[in-house]
């Protein structure tokens, strides 16, 4: 776990301060909205539909159970009781007021958590694997470097004012949970030619209305040339990046206008210059933040397979969610348990503050006090025994975070939309709440395997919907909210963008849309494939013809 | 067609309808309908005003359909503004 130095908590206090005499001078009208917008963007606040909303930061998606109690605190005395864990792996509260909103800032300051950087045209919270330091399919724990960035990034004053915003991703494991090709900065840890490990970096992935897949610009960098190495990248944007244009303002734009040949050749050069300088990291500060993620005092366990067989034997709702839920630890005896925050007919992603104090409970009695978020919108808890695993999921049932359902075609990705969103052309979370209605049979969905279904209420793709098996994208048609759906998008470490299907359908056809598409991968699956496997091989034609073919219009009339 | 003014309040964000007393009220029922085309600009006008004294922010006119339960946006967004979230 992070924590601040004097010099973080002397500089999260004075901007507290700064921004409580912004909105006292925004409200006596000494400056104007215009004057005032950029100020509270600064500080994560966005004036949305009905409210004002405040997003803060959870770094690499870790959180303390202390933190959480905040998040739960923040919810119940300041907003409607609930908040909502975003695709960045932050927590987003949608009814905040402008007057209170320095107070929320000092209370959140108290156990180190900011909305500094939230928005605006800078370095955003750096996201990781929901499972780092814990996986067993991972090389290291990715989050030190992902620390390191964010103390480096941290109001740097020459990146605070970049063409646009600037999302980094870091992974320390070969199957990539951190979505790192669709980030400005994608960066998997790879062993080199002597096993040391360091990163391939890869640039100018995104999504939104123009999404690419990011290109590999180097394919090692070792890790106390990481700074360096990320600064040239970030300079060269910095001086080459549009800002005539905001929708063309992104590194992708740049990187994919000029060629990733160019590109790397201006970072190399930017690089060689800077490279052996200050931003060199040295051992003892690599080994200082190292220590921040230290183990936590694992006990000398066995595996608990025999008793867990046992139990799974005599309970089929226990051995679901063991199949679904819980992920092989890298720790003998111990096991990483996700929380389903997807209980059908829920809002994706939305916790109340009861459940977050609850949540807070359960990672101090079963995972030393530890939460993850994932990009997925679920919660984690990493360090749970497997001699616990029955009595947790008694417990995560009786809260409604035990559905069965992860990597599932019911764990939906999906954004406010627009129940809430100034953004959004169309409403998400009631599509989310269809479907996830349509496949409330656990088994089916079980049958259906593993799936991911992203939406979105607009092009600017908060719900990652290009990178969705399935992608439902919500436009407005002359006043009426249509979904446009993609096929064969993926996230992981064989990134794909989704292919657009067909014309949008009203609200209303989507599941049975989806329904039909689920239908022709069952007829057309060799054995073990899953949807996406089955899409890459067969093409999007079968899957037209089950949802616009005569069968189908003859099954919607 | 008929036309309301609505914005959001300045100190906490809530939707706003502006009012024939030049007050700015959180119900639509209690809001100022326009029909009159000289009238809704004449009133954005003055509800501009009160955009530049930091009553509220980004006072618009929106079109509505004046039924028995009172006024109703035409489009969904300002619907979801005047009643809330759906879900």
């Amino acid at each position: 776990m992070y924590r601040y130095d004097e010099f973080d908590h002397k500089l999260v206090a004075e901007r507290v301060a700064q921004f409580r005499r912004q909105v006292s001078r925004r409200l006596l009208g000494e400056l104007t909205e215009d004057q005032f917008r950029p100020l509270r963007l600064m500080n994560g606040l966005y004036l949305q539909l009905h409210a004002y909303m405040l997003r803060v930061n959870v770094p690499y998606g870790t959180l303390a159970s202390k933190q959480m109690r905040k998040f739960a605190h923040v919810a119940r005395t300041y907003d409607r009781g609930f908040g909502h864990f975003t695709t960045r792996q932050n927590i987003q509260y949608n009814w905040i007021k402008l007057e209170q909103t320095a107070d929320i800032l000092a209370a959140l300051a108290e156990v180190e958590v900011t909305a500094i950087q939230s928005s605006g045209n800078c370095v955003r919270n750096i996201t990781s694997d929901q499972y780092a330091g814990r996986a067993r399919d991972e090389i290291a724990d990715p989050r030190m470097y992902c620390e390191l960035l964010r103390q480096y990034s941290f109001l740097h004053p020459e990146f605070s004012y970049l063409p646009r915003k600037f999302k980094i991703a870091v992974t320390g494991s070969p199957n990539d949970r951190a979505a790192v090709a669709v980030h400005d900065i994608g960066m998997r840890m790879h062993l080199n030619e002597a096993g040391k490990p360091g990163f391939e970096v890869l640039v100018g992935g995104g999504l939104g209305r123009t999404p690419y897949i990011a290109h590999t610009i180097r394919k090692w960098v070792a890790p106390e040339h990481i700074l360096s190495y990320v600064e040239a990248i970030l300079r060269v944007y910095n001086i080459h990046g549009r800002r005539d244009n905001i929708h063309k303002a992104r590194i992708k734009i740049i990187v994919n206008q000029m060629g990733i040949d160019k590109y790397r050749t201006l970072v190399d050069e930017e690089w060689e210059r800077i490279k052996d300088g200050p931003l060199e990291i040295p051992q003892e500060e690599i080994d200082r933040i190292h220590a921040y993620f230290a183990p936590p005092p694992y006990e000398q366990l066995e595996d608990a397979t025999a008793s867990l067989d046992e139990l799974r034997s005599r309970d089929l709702s226990f051995d679901r969610w063991m199949k679904s839920n819980v992920v092989a630890h890298k720790v003998r005896g111990y096991a990483i348990v996700n929380l389903s925050l997807k209980a059908p007919g829920k809002p994706p992603g939305d916790v109340s503050a009861d459940v977050m104090d609850a949540v807070a409970d359960l990672a101090d009695r079963y995972s030393f006090g530890e939460i993850r978020v994932s990009h997925r919108q679920n919660l984690v808890l990493v360090d749970v025994r497997q001699n616990d695993l029955h009595a947790l999921w008694k417990e995560l049932q009786a809260l409604e975070l035990a559905t069965p359902n992860i990597g599932t075609i019911t764990d939906i990705i999906c954004c406010p939309g627009l129940d809430y969103c100034g953004l959004a052309n169309a409403r998400s979370i009631p599509v989310a709440q269809d479907i996830a209605r349509h496949f409330i049979d656990i088994d089916e969905a079980a049958d259906i395997g593993q799936f991911t279904i992203n939406i979105s209420g607009c092009m600017n793709a908060c719900g990652h919907h290009h990178v969705g098996h399935i992608g439902i994208l919500g436009v407005d048609k002359r006043g009426k909210e249509f979904f446009q759906l993609t096929l064969g998008g993926s996230s992981d470490q064989n990134a794909s963008l989704g292919e657009r299907l067909g014309p949008g359908l009203p609200q209303h056809e989507v599941p049975t849309a989806i329904a039909a598409i689920v239908a022709a991968y069952k007829e057309l699956r060799a054995d073990g494939e899953r949807f996406l496997d089955t899409y890459r091989r067969v093409g999007i034609e079968p899957f037209k013809e089950a949802v616009y073919g005569p069968e189908a219009k003859k099954a919607v009339a | 067609m008929a036309q309301m003014i609505i914005a959001n309040r300045l100190h906490d964000g809530a939707v706003v309808f502006l009012t024939a007393k030049e007050d700015w009220v959180r119900s639509i029922n209690d809001g100022l309908i326009l029909e009159d085309e000289a009238e809704q600009e004449r009133w954005l006008a003055t509800a501009k005003t009160h955009e530049a004294s930091c009553r509220v922010i980004d006072p618009i006119l929106i079109d509505v359909v004046v039924g028995e339960n009172g006024p109703r946006p035409t489009s969904i967004r300002e619907q979801i503004r005047a009643f809330g979230p759906t879900v």
